[in-house]
């Protein structure tokens, strides 16, 4: 059982605030992933979660209990290091036990407990092996176990799949999804790696120069971004944008012209908008589609086949379109195509930034994770 | 092809001439501990001549060698280990917690080895006298660790810097405290870079002579003093005074022969990287 609960946290590095204020809430055996661009804060968020890093002001609460000055080793975490940070004088076993070492754990009683977690982690034919005779992916299973065996309230993750190679990076994403299951710890994960923070997490919290963007689960930010940021940095290849005009806004509904004058109806409560005002138009590259009756049209500048897809890169109307295709697609470089885009599927923007809300909510939102995984959890029980 | 064998030949021979030509005052004193007096200072030296122990007897009854050796091993050991036992936690700290200030005191330290040592003769004289430390081996133990501690501090330093930070954080949420970090993590991950920063200091600390010749008088007097307590000033006796040195520098000789390996490793272990 625990929990976590951020107060208004602020971090100031020599008078620049790097963490600017920021609150959210963990919930218990929740995986939550911290994701944004480089200097976002969220590692120095996580360091501070951890104890390795002080707090310029705020509380941190793990279970209720204000953690602010208490020492790492006391908050009852385990964090597993980008770099791994094994010991690499010591064996894997010693790697793994150290910290019951420090506790003075009876001898037997640590090495029981070292060896469940190397069961775990498949990682019994090792332990006498010391960390350089490892290769990286067996390197970051260590580290995971010595976070595993301390048994840990909260496991704390700092990128730790950026050093491996990208096949191994999608096999230990699967062991770490399956270990969270097995385990049943709340997990707080940092990664630039949007594909990891929607395919692990319950919760995504996007951070960008040290504020919080937005919080939700990984639907909830493809489907309904907040601001335009969180559109553009959740999916890939990024959300298309181009700017538009309000012909008509009502709650119900905003009309807008797209360039080359085709109009189109977005059902996104238009309230806080009026005929005339200039709108950011977003539009996944996955949701546009060839339609030779479309609105849209332009020339082919590159064409990226990945077999199943392809992505086409069109030149409309002075913009540069993505649009993700069937892979069959038989479209050559400076072909002429017409595309459009189903109203619903489109996000508009207003100035600020912010998203106008839409008057459904995609149906996937507020299915949680757990219950897309129902039959693993099954099988394990 | 030719001309890279031609090269390599020039550099080879310029590597052997340069190695002779350092290497002759020490063959020479060698050579010469084994003459006789009278051989010693004949011109032309004479290459060939019957070795004799002579000048090694009458230096061991003269003077009383164990004890010179052993003072030198207890001083120089004596200031190493306290050396690194200061520097130690110096280096982490700089290293590791690191202040604006860290540079300009790691400079700082440094800059006191620029001061010519006679400079500040006086002044550790009176305050040796007044707390009795003249010519004794814990008075010579402190001079000799404050002389090497600046490069003891500087050579730690480097070889922490090179640990990474995340390794001593991960101890740190292992449940280690700042001595166990130490002692379990940084120690045992430096300890090449220890024991060559280690060996740098009993070495220096075996060859100084200027504070033992100005701080002791016999019963702490090293082998430095011993060696130069045999040039006097009623002649020099050539035989003889190599068969000190020989014998004062041999121990050390070995020592940094057997370890060079290690000492290389060391000394160019930020260097290279």
């Amino acid at each position: 059982m625990a929990t976590l609960e951020l107060n208004n946290i602020v971090k100031d590095f020599a008078g620049t605030q790097v963490i600017k204020g920021v609150d959210l809430e963990v919930k218990d055996r929740e995986f939550v992933v911290f994701v944004g661009p480089s200097g976002c804060g969220k590692s120095t968020l996580l360091r501070m979660i951890a104890g390795l890093e002080s707090v310029s002001s705020g509380d941190i609460l793990i279970d209720g209990q204000r953690m602010n000055e208490v020492g790492p080793a006391e908050r009852g975490l385990s964090m597993v290091f980008q770099s791994y940070a094994l010991y690499p004088h010591m064996t894997v076993e010693d790697n793994m036990g150290f910290s019951l070492r420090l506790a003075k754990v009876p001898k037997a009683e640590r090495r029981e407990k070292v060896l469940e977690a190397a069961r775990i982690l498949q990682l019994e034919n090792l332990l006498e092996r010391k960390p350089k005779a490892l290769s990286g992916g067996q390197r970051q299973r260590v580290a995971i176990g010595r976070a595993i065996v301390r048994n840990p309230s909260i496991f704390l993750f700092d990128e730790p799949l950026s050093n491996l190679d990208a096949a191994l990076r999608v096999q230990m994403r699967i062991e770490l999804a399956r270990l969270h299951e097995e385990l049943d710890a709340t997990m707080i994960y940092v990664t630039h790696d949007q594909i990891e923070a929607m395919t692990m997490a319950d919760k995504i919290v996007v951070l960008q120069g040290g504020i919080v963007e937005q919080v939700g689960s990984p639907m909830e930010l493809y489907h309904h971004p907040r601001n335009r940021f969180v559109a553009g940095f959740i999916g890939s290849p990024k959300m298309n944008f181009i700017d538009v005009e309000v012909r008509e806004a009502r709650g119900e509904g905003v009309s807008v012209r797209l360039p080359g004058g085709g109009e189109y109806s977005v059902p996104v409560d238009g309230s806080g908008c009026q005929a005339g005002d200039t709108l950011s138009l977003g539009i996944r590259p996955e949701h546009l589609t060839l339609d030779d009756n479309g609105p849209l049209e332009g020339d082919i500048t590159v064409i990226e086949r990945l077999g199943g897809v392809t992505s086409l890169y069109v030149q409309c109307h002075g913009e540069e379109w993505i649009l993700v295709t069937d892979g069959e697609v038989s479209h050559r470089v400076r072909d002429n195509v017409r595309f459009g885009f189903a109203p619903a599927r489109a996000h508009l923007f207003a100035e600020d930034g912010l998203a106008l809300t839409h008057l459904e909510r995609h149906p996937l939102v507020d299915v949680e994770r757990r219950q897309n995984r129902a039959s693993t959890a099954a099988d394990a029980s | 092809m030719h001309s890279s064998i031609t090269k390599k030949l020039a550099i080879t021979l310029l590597a052997w001439a340069i190695a002779l030509v350092v290497f002759f005052p020490i063959f020479w004193m060698i050579l010469t501990g084994f003459k006789t007096e009278g051989e010693a200072v004949a011109t032309p030296p004479s290459l060939f001549f019957e070795p004799t122990l002579s000048g090694y007897h009458e230096v061991m009854a003269r003077a009383d060698y164990v004890k010179f050796a052993i003072n030198s091993v207890v001083v120089s050991l004596g200031s190493t280990l306290l050396a690194l036992l200061i520097a130690v936690p110096a280096a982490y700290s700089m290293a590791f917690l690191p202040t604006p200030r860290t540079r300009g005191t790691l400079l700082w330290m440094l800059s006191t080895k620029m001061l010519p040592p006679v400079g500040v003769l006086m002044p550790v004289y009176l305050l040796f006298r007044d707390m009795g430390l003249l010519d004794s081996l814990s008075g010579l133990i402190v001079i000799y660790m404050l002389m090497n501690l600046p490069i003891v501090v500087w050579m730690l330093y480097t070889f922490f810097k090179d640990v990474p930070k995340d390794i001593l954080e991960a101890g740190r949420m292992d449940g280690a405290g700042t001595l166990q970090e130490v002692l379990y993590l940084l120690v045992p991950l430096t300890l090449p870079g220890i024991a060559s920063t280690g060996l740098l200091s009993v070495i220096l600390s075996w060859n100084e002579a200027f504070w033992s010749l100005n701080l002791t008088t016999s019963s702490a007097a090293p082998l430095t003093a011993f060696i130069a307590s045999f040039s006097s000033p009623e002649g020099l006796f050539w035989a003889k005074l190599s068969a000190a040195s020989t014998m004062a520098i041999a121990p050390i000789l070995i020592l940094g022969w057997m370890t060079q390996k290690q000492m290389v490793r060391g000394l160019t272990f930020g260097a290279v990287k």
